[in-house]
C-alpha cells in the first residue's frame, strides 16, 4: 500500500487528502486497525508548544540617513547581537533587559513585535567613513523592519526529562519550581502528538521539511543543536530520553502571538514558548505504526535535578499517560506531576496544520537532507582545559 | 449563610489567639486561616476566611476592629488572567491544595478558589504571569 511523496501532494492539490491529526489517528488505528488506518490516511498532523530556550529573530532595520554600522544595539533595552553587518542584529529570547531583568527579555520584545506594538531601538557606533552616524534612537514595528525571520538553532525536542529533585530545598529549573523531597515532577513533552515522537528516526522529518512555526509557515533548516539520534530507545524505537531536535526558520512577518508567548521561569531566566507543528506522509505500515503511539506507549526518563552534575541520576522510566494522569511514583513515593508543555495549544497547533492542508492545500516537502541518523553520532561534553594544556 | 474573606492587618505584639478564640466563642463564626504573617516585631498580616450569619458577621468585623486589626473586606484575591495563560500547567505543580488543576480531558487550566490558600506559589511560578495577587 505505500503511498508516494508525489501521489500525497498530488491528493492536497486536488482537495481529495485524507489528513488526521496525531491522536485522531491513533483512534483510527485502535477502532479499524493499522493497515486500514494506512490506507485510509495521507498526513498525519502533530503540534507541540513548549519552552525553547534556542530560539530568536534575524531582523534587519534598514539604513538611517546618515547611516550607522550598529555595534551595540538594545531593543526595548534588551540587548541584540551587533556582530553582523551595520543593520542586520540577532535577537534571541534569553536575553534579559538591562533595566528589568528577567522579567522582560528578547522573547518578551518579539511577542511585543508580533502584537503590533512598537519597540524601541537603540544603538551606537565608533563611526565610520561609510557609516559616519555614531548614536541612533528611534521606534520600529514588525511592519517596519526589512526582514524578520526566526531562526531557532534548537526547537521540538524528541522526548524530555521527567525533573524531580530530592533535596531538602526547592529548586528553581528551566523545568520549572521543583519541591523539595520529591515535592512534585515537572515534564515538557507533546508526548504522543509531539513531531519527532511520531517519526522516531527522522525518516520523513529532515532538512527542508515544510512546517508549521509559531503560526507561520516555515521549514526545518538544519538539525538542531544537541541533535542526538543516538540514545536509548524503547521496542518501538522511540527515544526514551531527550534525543533528536530540529533547527527551524520561518517568517516572523506571518507568526502570530497565538503560537509564540513570551516567558519567564522563576529563578532561572526568560525563554519562549514556542509552537511547532510539522506534517508527517504516512508513506506506509512502518511509519503509521509509530504515529498510532499513544501516550501509554511512549515513555520518559526521570531525573534528580538537585544533584548538580552535568549526568544526573535516572530514577526510573514513565509513560506519558502516567504522567497526565497527574501523579506517578518515584523511589515508592507518589509525587504529584505537572506540565510545562501545553497540551491544549499543541492540539490547536495539529489541527491548524491539518486545516492549512485541507483548505489552503499547504504542500508537503521530502527532505532534501536526511538529519543525522540513528547511530551515527552522539553529543560531546565541553572539557575544561587550560592554555598550557593545549 | 455568608462566607467572606477578611485581610487584616494588625499591630506588633497583638497576640491573635483570644481574637480568634472570641471570634468562635462570642460571634459563632466559624474562621478558617488561609494565610498568616506574623513578626514580633512588625505589622502583621493575615488572610481569614469566616463562615456564618450575617448579623454576628457584622458584629464579629465590628469586634476585630475594636481591638485594634484594620479589616479590609475586599481582601486579597488571586486572580487568573486566561488571556494571557497558555495551559502549560506549571502552576498546578506547585499548587498544594490542588485549587490549580487541569482537566483530564481538555488538560486546560481550571481554578477552584475555594480551594486557595493564598501561599502564591502559582504566582511565582506561572511563566506567563498570568497569575497575580490584587488588593
Ligand atoms: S495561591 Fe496559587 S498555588 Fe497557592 S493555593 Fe492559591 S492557587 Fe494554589
Ligand atoms: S502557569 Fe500560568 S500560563 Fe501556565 S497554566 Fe498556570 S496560569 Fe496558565
Amino acid at each position: 500500500m505505500a503511498k508516494s511523496w508525489d501521489e500525497i501532494n498530488a491528493r492536497i492539490a486536488s482537495g481529495e487528502a485524507v489528513v488526521f491529526t496525531a491522536e485522531e489517528f491513533a483512534a483510527l488505528a485502535a477502532d479499524e486497525g493499522l493497515s486500514a488506518a494506512a490506507k485510509r490516511v495521507d498526513v498525519v498532523t502533530t503540534g507541540t508548544f513548549g519552552p525553547m530556550c534556542s530560539s530568536g529573530v534575524v531582523l534587519n532595520f534598514g539604513h538611517s540617513d546618515p547611516p550607522i554600522r550598529m555595534a551595540e544595539i538594545a531593543l526595548n533595552d534588551v540587548a541584540a547581537y551587533g556582530g553582523l553587518a551595520a543593520v542586520d542584529t540577532y535577537l534571541g529570547v534569553t536575553e534579559p533587559s538591562r533595566v528589568r531583568g528577567a522579567e522582560y527579555g528578547g522573547a518578551h520584545v518579539i511577542e511585543d513585535l508580533l502584537r503590533g506594538r512598537a519597540v524601541r531601538l537603540r544603538a551606537s557606533s565608533p563611526g565610520t567613513d561609510c557609516y559616519p552616524r555614531t548614536e541612533i534612537d528611534t521606534w520600529v514595528t514588525l511592519d517596519d523592519l526589512n526582514q524578520a525571520y526566526f531562526f531557532n538553532p534548537r526547537n521540538a525536542y524528541q522526548n524530555y526529562a521527567v525533573a524531580v529533585n530530592s533535596t531538602d530545598r526547592a529548586l528553581y529549573t528551566y523545568l520549572g519550581t521543583l519541591l523539595p523531597r520529591l515535592g512534585n515532577a515537572t515534564y515538557c513533552s507533546a508526548g504522543a502528538l509531539s513531531p519527532l515522537l511520531n517519526d522516531p528516526t527522522y525518516r520523513t522529518i529532515g532538512v527542508g521539511s515544510r512546517i508549521f512555526v509559531a503560526g507561520a509557515p516555515g521549514y526545518v533548516a538544519w538539525e538542531g543543536t544537541q541533535h542526538n539520534p543516538h540514545t536509548d530507545r524503547d521496542a518501538n524505537g522511540v527515544p526514551v530520553r531527550p534525543a533528536g531536535t530540529l533547527a527551524v526558520i520561518a517568517d516572523l512577518k506571518q507568526a502570530s502571538p497565538d503560537f509564540f508567548s513570551a516567558a519567564t521561569i522563576a529563578g532561572y531566566g526568560t525563554s519562549a514558548f514556542v509552537g511547532i507543528g510539522v506534517p508527517i506522509p504516512v508513506l506506509d505500515e512502518d511509519i503509521a505504526a509509530t504515529l498510532a503511539l499513544t501516550d501509554a506507549d511512549l515513555t520518559a526518563t526521570i531525573y534528580d535535578y538537585g544533584v548538580q552534575h552535568r549526568s544526573r541520576p535516572a530514577l526510573g522510566t514513565v509513560t506519558f499517560e502516567q504522567l497526565r494522569s497527574g501523579e506517578i511514583e518515584v523511589s515508592g513515593k507518589k509525587v504529584p506531576t505537572g506540565p510545562i508543555s501545553s497540551l491544549p495549544k499543541a492540539r490547536a497547533i495539529a489541527a491548524e496544520l491539518k486545516r492549512w492542508i485541507l483548505e489552503e492545500r499547504f504542500a508537503i516537502t521530502q527532505p532534501l537532507q536526511l538529519l543525522p541518523q540513528v547511530g551515527s553520532q552522539s553529543q560531546k561534553p565541553l572539557q575544561i582545559k587550560t592554555g598550557e594544556a593545549i | 449563610m455568608a462566607r467572606k474573606r477578611l485581610d487584616l492587618t494588625f499591630p506588633p505584639q497583638q497576640s491573635l489567639k483570644p481574637v480568634i478564640y472570641h471570634l468562635v466563642k462570642d460571634y459563632d463564626l466559624v474562621p478558617n486561616i488561609l494565610r498568616a504573617q506574623i513578626h514580633p516585631a512588625q505589622e502583621g498580616r493575615m488572610v481569614l476566611e469566616v463562615t456564618g450569619n450575617k448579623e454576628s458577621y457584622a458584629a464579629g468585623v465590628a469586634f476585630l476592629e475594636s481591638q485594634g486589626l484594620t479589616v479590609n473586606e475586599a481582601a486579597s484575591d488571586i486572580v487568573l488572567d486566561s488571556e494571557k495563560c497558555v495551559d502549560c500547567g506549571l502552576c498546578t505543580a506547585v499548587c498544594k491544595p490542588d485549587a490549580l488543576t487541569l482537566d483530564p480531558e481538555a488538560q486546560t487550566l481550571v481554578f477552584d478558589k475555594d480551594k486557595c490558600v493564598y501561599c502564591e506559589a502559582c504566582v511565582i511560578a506561572c511563566p506567563r504571569r498570568a497569575i497575580t495577587l490584587s488588593f
